[in-house]
């Protein structure tokens, strides 16, 4: 923990995300506080330009920009760090029964791995997110709700994320098998599942935490790009993508529309990469993933 | 090597195969089924006619059957009609394939020279404006939506200049050479400004790395100029990974692609992979889907095969992480 905070890109990127993060959490106070409704049109004040009322402006139907962008970010920001969180459990999973076992399940696994970072991701994605709820079973009551678009590209994004982390994961479990330590709770009889969850995971937490951060940003790039192209969260609820998809519409009327939620996405992701990196660097100076 | 040719080969092909029932099914749970779609075409047609018409399409007999008789069907070249165009849906693909390729390959070809550029000279002055302007862009850009900066591009030079079509591409067969050009300016520069950064950064590592190496530094010692020695002794040990890189980076452009040729509306592949999902056209959002598959396999094949082939110290079991990225 020193270590990261030695280094000056993770206290930077720390702070923007914390501050990112409590206006995000904060948006329905700062509403209040302005008197407005996230969800309120004025079309009596469309486009209008930065002001004391409206420091970002209002969008094509007089909403107020900054806190459309502030909403937007509870959502991005849950998608990202929920998913990835999910990316993280189904690519440990993976890792440590292909590493453990090794032999068959890891070949199988690993070229199954190896496949989905073949593929190409997007299409696949966009497939994703048409597929009918009600055809894979779930009740009426789940489809219909108002939040099902939040957690289908939670899900979705997480199917698609997590072989960074099983790639990790397995590579951690099969140099740590041979330890010492490993070998010894493997005479006294401990069980597989036992000693991958007491003394394989606690040692591979650091790959994972690395891994987790740094799929956080590229989560909110997937759920962006959905969002844009009008498969991932459905308006009224307000994502960054789906506010640059009106943007689009609107750029020959109002250009800057389309510039403030992609600088916040951006912002956001370098964060994460920012801090992914430095988490990197502390927990292991020798080895870099990425320079930057 | 042959042998290494024949085992990759072989796992495309299994990876293509598995990808086929995957979407197969996938494109099954799509909402609606190609029965529901012409009922609603035809307020005629009664419930008998639709459970009729479900036995004469086979939509009534289980997945794996219908599956098995798609793919027996597609071997033999017959990969049925598109819903939204009216033809054969194989018709289709020609184009958009050569549109796509068109688009990437520009791209891609501006993004190599651009990257290899900055990187070697990144590389041989560590720290220096064009050092520091490269992991710059390279960062930015591995933050940077896609379609964001197609959007900036879009405002910049489209909406402010004037001077670049924002959407479109002649399909009229007299379109002027200039006028094909000038609509593909804007999706090409979206997506090689991203490859740029990442060809760049991965060129100023290897340059780095071989200008350390001894037969540099004896080359240096022995009087060789700055320039030969970045260019001749340290570039070519410095390319074999970074050619690896850059043929992979081909086939991941395919997401990039699908974005910007949605939004420049360009007929391309991707833009018709998400038109037909969109429009509930199944048969061509399988084909579609698949080709675009095909494409990044063989794309991620070559990359391998590129790999092994230049260095010969490499045996094809010590192959790397290959297409993490």
């Amino acid at each position: 923990m020193r270590r990261l905070l030695a280094r000056p890109g993770a206290v930077f990127s720390i702070v923007i995300l914390s501050v990112i993060a409590l206006a995000a959490l904060a948006a329905p106070l700062i509403a209040d506080a302005f008197g407005y409704d996230v969800t309120e049109t004025d079309l009596l004040a469309r486009y209008e330009p930065p002001s004391l009322a409206h420091w970002l402006g209002t969008d094509e139907v007089g909403r107020d920009v900054l806190l459309r962008m502030l909403y937007g970010a509870r959502v991005s920001i849950a998608v990202g760090l929920v998913a990835a969180l999910l990316a993280a459990i189904i690519g440990t999973a993976i890792g440590l029964l292909a590493g453990w076992f090794g032999g068959r399940i890891d070949v199988l696994l690993m070229r199954f791995t190896d496949g989905v970072i073949a593929l190409p991701l997007l299409p696949l994605l966009i497939v994703l997110a048409a597929v009918d709820l009600r055809k894979i079973g779930l009740p009426q009551w789940i489809v219909n709700g108002e939040q099902i678009s939040l957690y289908r590209i939670i899900v979705i994004t997480a199917l698609v994320g997590w072989t960074t982390v099983a790639r990790l994961v397995r590579g951690q479990t099969l140099a740590l098998r041979a330890r010492d330590f490993v070998r010894s709770a493997i005479a006294m009889g401990a069980g597989p599942l036992r000693i991958m969850i007491v003394h394989i995971l606690p040692n591979a937490i650091s790959p994972i935490v690395v891994a987790t951060t740094l799929a956080v940003g590229n989560i909110i790039l997937f759920e962006s790009v959905l969002s844009f192209l009008g498969l991932g969260i459905q308006p009224p609820l307000p994502s960054w993508g789906n506010m640059l998809s009106n943007a689009q519409e609107t750029i020959w009327q109002s250009p800057l529309l389309a510039v403030y939620p992609g600088m916040l996405i951006l912002i956001t992701v370098a964060c994460c990469n920012l801090l992914g990196d430095a988490l990197q660097a502390a927990y292991d100076p020798r080895r870099r993933l990425r320079t930057a | 090597m042959l042998n290494t040719i024949f085992h990759r080969l072989l796992q495309s092909v299994v990876v293509i195969v598995l990808m086929s029932f995957v979407v197969y099914m996938l494109i099954g749970l799509m909402p609606g089924d190609p029965i529901d779609l012409m009922i609603s075409s035809d307020p005629r047609m009664t419930a008998e006619d639709a459970a009729r018409l479900r036995q004469v399409y086979g939509l009534d007999q289980p997945l794996w059957d219908r599956y098995m008789a798609w793919a027996t069907g597609a071997l033999s070249g017959e990969f049925g009609y598109s819903r939204l165009f009216g033809r054969p849906v194989i018709e289709l693909m020609g184009p958009r394939l050569l549109n796509t390729f068109l688009l990437m390959l520009s791209a891609w070809i501006l993004a190599v020279i651009f990257g290899l550029g900055l990187g070697i000279l990144a590389g041989a002055r560590q720290g220096g404006i064009i050092d520091t302007s490269v992991n710059w862009l390279a960062f930015v850009s591995a933050s940077t939506p896609t379609f964001w900066l197609a959007l900036l591009l879009m405002i910049l030079f489209s909406v402010q200049l004037q001077l670049l079509p924002a959407s479109g591409f002649p399909t009229s067969l007299n379109a002027g050479f200039g006028e094909r050009l000038r609509h593909l300016v804007l999706p090409v520069l979206t997506l090689a400004i991203f490859e740029t950064g990442a060809y760049a950064r991965y060129m100023r590592a290897a340059m780095m790395e071989a200008l350390n190496a001894d037969h540099v530094r004896t080359a240096r010692a022995k009087g060789a100029s700055r320039v030969r020695v970045v260019l001749v002794h340290a570039l070519r040990n410095a390319m074999i990974p970074v050619v690896t890189i850059m043929a992979l980076g081909f086939g991941n452009q395919f997401s990039g692609a699908l974005i910007t040729e949605t939004m420049f509306s360009y007929p391309g592949m991707g833009k018709m992979i998400f038109d037909s999902v969109m429009g509930n056209d199944f048969n061509l959002a399988l084909v579609a889907l698949l080709f675009a598959t095909a494409m990044t396999l063989a794309a991620n094949l070559i990359a391998d095969l590129a790999y092994v082939m230049l260095d010969p110290r490499i045996s094809y079991a010590a192959r790397p992480g290959g297409a993490a990225r």
